[in-house]
């Protein structure tokens, strides 16, 4: 059951590159027309995708930049409940399964701008948040963040999205949402399983750690 | 620091009797690894959780022996660095050797630094730590050790050495979690039921093929098997090696989830599917398995026919990216 469920993933995951041309063709976006259906979500994720950090209330993430496939199957999620959140649900509602390719290759082409909420964080903080991302605490058994989000944690293909500059209060909020169980949609619980050893220490030290941090590099050329 | 008694006297906790205290954070290892499953020490275990860089910084040793420990640490974590010259393969030591070579079940290396100078039966003869080394080198990254007394041979070792720290030489006591301790073999093992299993648990990172994942000239996920794997006469290719591997640290994050046939069934799968050949190789893979088999081969699948199809396995000359078969380090040593 588990499987079958998560073989459409498996199948994207492993690199694109080796698709057939067919397939490639059917799972991707239009930039173009990703722009108009996304006009609904700038109030919230802004018009160049960059979100926003909410010190009192839920943060935006950040969406430039991200894989297309990643953020699909995150619009997926969310449409059939397996990623639940009452903010973002009926805007995922509102958009066709092609609308869908087409918003995510949309942000995807998209400029990434610094993460917000690691600012204030003590270089104490800051330290052991750095050290959750790059070695991990094995002493907990938390695995180091790049070794699933890879070098400098600016993501690794459509499995393992990219974390660095993502906004501080949004990291948070997924790390305990998976704790909660109200976040479930990782493939083979490999995202579920370190956020459960994490304490809230560790937690708010890496999320302001990772938000300090430039995200994806590759795409600096890239114009929005 | 210095090496302090027993810490069950002073934590006056009652399971391990020879432990050697490095680190503030011995018990909270062992509480965490007995809660995901691992077992606690037995009463005449040596357990040491070796130190951490932060433990480093924070010694009074000289600072350039602090330095070239850092270089040891930063060749062992990053051995991709030695690229073309001693690594021919995606490897770096902590691809195997989990959480910077320190967890116990995760073949720590600390122990070699105790252990050697000693006979080992791969090679019949007493190895020096340098030498353990260059057999990882060897087989598992499938290329030419550094020099014997180069600078990054002699920071590796000092790496291993500090790691070791306050554990006692040529210790009496069996180490725990030494080496990939092999679950119970079953009865069967099912070279279909691997397969399965690597597709649902293990290619989301390793990749269908075995490929693992590159990104930047960086490995992310290392290849189990192919051209940018572990050789023919690695370590790893006991399917013992494998599942002791396999059951104690995959999938990443998830240790202990898989059965004890799973793990069986999936080093079973993995370590019949082809890599670089054995660089003690004669020319020929039958003869190659009659002279190495008793002390190594009789744990592998090397020179037996594929359960699939058929197909004889490391019955190729293809050394994989190198293009030399044996570093002229691999060589007998009488003492005469
Ligand atoms: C009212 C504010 C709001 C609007 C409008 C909105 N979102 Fe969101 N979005 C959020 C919040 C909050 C989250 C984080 C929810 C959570 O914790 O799961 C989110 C998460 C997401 C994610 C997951 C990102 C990730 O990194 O996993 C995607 C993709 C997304 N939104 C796309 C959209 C698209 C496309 C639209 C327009 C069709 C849209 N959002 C409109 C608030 C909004
Ligand atoms: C064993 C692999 C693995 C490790 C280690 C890991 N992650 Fe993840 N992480 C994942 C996967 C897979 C996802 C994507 C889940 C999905 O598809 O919904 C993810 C998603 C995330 C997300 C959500 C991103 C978004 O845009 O919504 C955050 C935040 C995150 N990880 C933080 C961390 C942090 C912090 C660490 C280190 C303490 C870490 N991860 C370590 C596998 C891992
Ligand atoms: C492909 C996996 C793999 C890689 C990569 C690897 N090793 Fe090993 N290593 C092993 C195996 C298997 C053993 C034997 C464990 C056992 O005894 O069960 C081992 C054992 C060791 C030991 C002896 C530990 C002991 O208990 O005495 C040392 C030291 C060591 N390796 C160092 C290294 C170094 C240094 C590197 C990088 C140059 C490296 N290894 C790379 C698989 C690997
Ligand atoms: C979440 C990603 C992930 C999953 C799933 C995973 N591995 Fe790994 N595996 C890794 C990483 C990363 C390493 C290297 C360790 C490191 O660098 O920290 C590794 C190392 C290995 C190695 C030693 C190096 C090599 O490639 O030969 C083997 C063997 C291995 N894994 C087998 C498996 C098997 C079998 C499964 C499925 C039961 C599995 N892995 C599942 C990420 C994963």
């Amino acid at each position: 059951m588990l499987t079958v469920k998560h073989l459409p993933t498996t199948i994207l995951a492993l690199s694109t590159l080796t698709l057939p041309g067919w397939l490639q063709a059917a799972t991707e976006g239009d930039a173009s027309r990703g722009a108009e259906a996304a006009a609904v979500c700038t109030s919230c994720h802004q018009a160049d995708g960059s979100g926003k950090h909410n010190e009192q209330g839920e943060s935006w993430p950040q969406l430039a930049g991200l894989d297309a496939g990643y953020l699909a199957k995150q619009l997926r999620d969310y449409q059939s409940g397996r990623r639940q959140n009452a903010t973002m649900k009926p805007f995922a509602n509102m958009l066709s399964d092609q609308q869908i390719v087409d918003v995510a290759q949309f942000y995807s082409k998209m400029a990434p701008r610094p993460g917000q909420g690691g600012e204030s964080a003590s270089t104490e903080v800051l330290q052991r948040g750095r050290i959750l991302a790059q070695r991990g605490d094995w002493s907990a058994y938390i695995v180091s963040c790049q070794s699933c989000h890879g070098p400098d944690n600016q993501g690794v293909g459509t499995v393992f999205p990219g974390i660095a500059g993502q906004h501080a209060g949004y990291i948070v909020a997924q790390l305990e949402a998976w704790q909660a169980g109200e976040r479930t949609n990782d493939p083979q619980d490999l995202m579920g399983t370190i956020a459960r050893r994490m304490n809230d220490d560790d937690i708010r030290a890496v999320a302001a750690w990772l938000a300090n941090q430039p995200p994806a590099a590759e795409l600096e050329e890239i114009q929005p | 620091m210095k090496l302090t008694f027993s810490r069950s006297v002073i934590a006056g906790s009652a399971f391990f009797a020879a432990l050697v205290f490095a680190g503030d954070q011995t018990d909270d290892y062992l509480t965490t690894l007995t809660e995901l499953g691992y077992p606690a020490p037995a009463d005449n275990q040596l357990v040491h959780i070796p130190p951490t860089l932060k433990d480093l910084e924070q010694s009074s040793m000289h600072p350039e022996l602090k330095r070239v420990i850092r270089r040891g640490h930063d060749l062992f974590t990053d051995t991709q660095q030695l690229r073309g010259e001693n690594v021919f393969n995606n490897m770096n030591c902590s691809s195997c050797h989990l959480g910077d070579g320190r967890m116990p079940f995760s073949a720590p290396v600390w122990p070699a630094a105790v252990t050697l100078p000693n006979y080992r039966g791969k090679n019949d003869h007493v190895n020096s730590l340098e030498e353990r080394i260059a057999g990882c080198f060897t087989y598992s990254m499938n290329g030419k050790p550094p020099d014997y007394g180069s600078d990054n041979m002699l920071a590796l070792a000092a790496y291993h050495h500090w790691l070791a720290r306050g554990v006692t030489m040529y210790p009496e006591q069996p180490i725990y979690g030494r080496g990939f301790p092999a679950p119970e073999r079953p009865e069967e093992v099912s070279y279909q039921r691997g397969e399965q299993l690597y597709k649902e648990k293990c290619a989301i990172c390793h990749g269908d093929n075995g490929e693992g994942l590159r990104i930047r000239d960086t490995t992310v996920f290392p290849a189990p098997w192919g051209n940018n794997s572990y050789n023919w006469g690695a370590g790893m290719v006991r399917v013992s090696s494998a599942a002791g591997f396999v059951k104690n640290n995959m999938p990443l994050g998830q240790p202990l989830s898989l059965t004890d046939q799973e793990a069986w069934d999936v080093a079973h799968f993995m370590n019949s599917q082809e890599r670089p050949q054995d660089p003690r190789y004669t020319g020929d893979v039958a003869e190659t398995l009659e002279k190495y088999g008793p002390t190594f081969h009789k744990h592998s699948l090397y020179g037996q026919k594929r359960e699939s199809d058929g197909k004889v396995l490391g019955d190729h000359s293809n050394t994989g990216n190198k293009d030399f078969l044996k570093p002229d380090t691999v060589r007998p040593r009488t003492f005469e």
